[in-house]
């Protein structure tokens, strides 16, 4: 895969408490042209139905997917990652593994972030957002010494500070801000041409 | 730079500075190795996954690199035991998704009916759950004496202990709680007996099941099946080989067999979607058409 290029294209997104509202408003300020395929990691019980999908869906004209194994990643797709999986990231598309939870998560953020930081090196984006544990602060630290880029929630405006407070420590790189500073830098960042899988 | 400490925080993978070309280089050359010197087939799976599981065994073994992993397996047995349990066991639950086996219930068991004899596989059963759950499951519904399960795996020591029906006893309450989710008919626990930290199933409940050694890799088809099950089995392979095991069901299906995958699973990325018709919205079941 040419990584040569300029722009990002997969931004990943970790939270656990408080993600739903945050996640609302992260689609919402997303505009229509937005070119990277956004992967959302929330942590949620393991018979959680499609609801979170159909509430995101509500917020935003971009498609938004539930994860599906060996589903392609698309340009200016949304994808949910299912209950009780881990979703991997690789060039292209996704695939999903039933492996342990890691940190008592599945899915992990961890897993994903890191897969992703593999899968697309320093096009990748990483956002750690509200959340009550430290799962993602490993993962965004792989996508930032692989070159990509790392964005926190500050954690004195995360409804729960914890999980942006462990990336922090973990990733003194990380650019720091509320989330409506995420979501106009994340809209305003150049996104990679679209490529079929492959190339 | 540093390197990520194994402080049990890290996460198992490479280096932070190690060359991805070179990494992916060495996994290659590590499965063609267990594929000559074992004839285990790897090479095929899905690359994350399989790159998450290597790393995991290169940090059990108190290793660095893939290769060093890779020279230790080809000169230690036991190690590629190890790495076996490692890359093939598929973690699951007894009735997982209780929605499943509901609609199961509801949508495959009046087709089942219809059979004098039904004939069914679960290809890469691992340590069993799911087949236990599908015969206490065929027990309710009557249909248990007319039917023969054959439950596969590649891994021979997951089959060992899929065979004695010992599942931990810590798992129970869950596994109560999708057993009545999934439509459970009965009390849970009058199908096993709790002993040390483990229960024990019935044997009553193992007559009708035939347990063996299958790759899905490599194998032929075995029989012709009315109902196949595969879920979360194709999740690690990569789309070739899926679609390998594809052409392999479909050529063990009756017509109108039934084929159950996984919930995050779809024929819709694979060249058999024109074969099939849903039988449900909801569940994975699909039904052979043409």
């Amino acid at each position: 895969m040419d990584l040569t290029g300029v722009g990002y294209d997969i931004a990943v997104v970790g939270t656990s408490w408080g993600g739903l509202a945050a996640l609302r408003q992260l689609v919402a300020g997303m505009p229509t042209t937005f070119g990277m395929a956004l992967v959302l990691v929330q942590h949620r019980h393991k018979d959680s139905d499609h609801l979170l999908r159909v509430l995101l869906q509500e917020r935003t004209e971009l498609r938004v997917c539930e994860v599906e194994d060996k589903m392609p990643i698309e340009h200016g797709g949304v994808y949910v990652a299912p209950p009780d999986y881990h979703t991997l990231v690789e060039p292209g598309h996704f695939s999903l593994s039933t492996d342990a939870p890691v940190r008592y998560s599945r899915p992990s953020i961890d897993v994903t972030f890191s897969s992703a930081a593999d899968a697309y090196g320093h096009r990748t984006v990483g956002i750690v957002l509200t959340g009550a544990n430290a799962d993602g602060s490993m993962g965004l630290r792989r996508i930032s010494d692989r070159g990509g880029m790392a964005l926190v929630q500050d954690p004195a405006t995360a409804e729960s500070p914890t999980m942006p407070a462990a990336a922090v420590l973990t990733v003194p790189r990380a650019r720091v801000m509320p989330l409506t500073g995420i979501i106009d830098y994340l809209a305003g960042l150049p996104a990679g041409e679209p490529e079929r899988e492959g190339a | 730079m540093a390197l990520p400490v194994s402080d049990g925080r890290s996460l198992p993978g490479p280096p932070l500075a190690y060359n991805s070309d070179l990494e992916r280089l060495e996994i290659e050359l590590l499965l063609e190795g267990v594929f000559r010197h074992y004839g285990f087939d790897f090479r095929s799976y899905a690359f994350a996954s399989i790159r998450r599981r290597l790393w995991k065994r290169v940090e059990g073994e108190g290793l660095h690199t893939v290769s060093e992993l890779a020279a230790r397996i080809l000169h230690d047995p036991d190690a590629m035991e190890r790495l076996l349990l490692d890359l093939s066991v598929n973690v699951t639950a007894m009735f997982r998704d209780p929605s499943f086996y509901q609609e199961f219930r509801d949508r495959v068991v009046p087709l089942l009916r219809t059979y004098p004899f039904i004939r069914i596989w679960h290809a890469g059963c691992s340590t069993g759950e799911e087949v236990f759950s599908m015969a206490i499951l065929l027990e309710e519904e009557g249909l248990y004496d007319r039917a023969r399960l054959y439950a596969t795996d590649i891994n021979d020591v997951v089959l060992q202990r899929a065979r004695q029906g010992i599942f931990p006893l810590d798992r129970m309450q869950e596994y109560t709680e999708n057993y009545i989710r999934a439509g459970g008919k009965q009390s849970f626990s009058k199908y096993y007996t709790a002993k040390y930290d483990g229960a024990i199933f019935k044997p009553e409940l193992t007559r009708n099941i035939v347990f063996s050694q299958h790759n899905l890799v490599t194998d032929r088809s075995f029989s012709e099946f009315n109902v196949i099950f595969c879920r979360n089995v194709l999740i690690y392979f990569d789309k070739a080989l899926q679609n390998r095991v594809h052409s392999l069901f479909y050529d063990s299906l009756v017509m109108f067999g039934v084929l159950a995958l996984g919930s995050k699973e779809s024929l819709k990325f694979s060249q058999y979607e024109p074969c099939y018709e849903k039988l449900s919205p909801t569940e994975k079941l699909y039904r052979k058409v043409r």
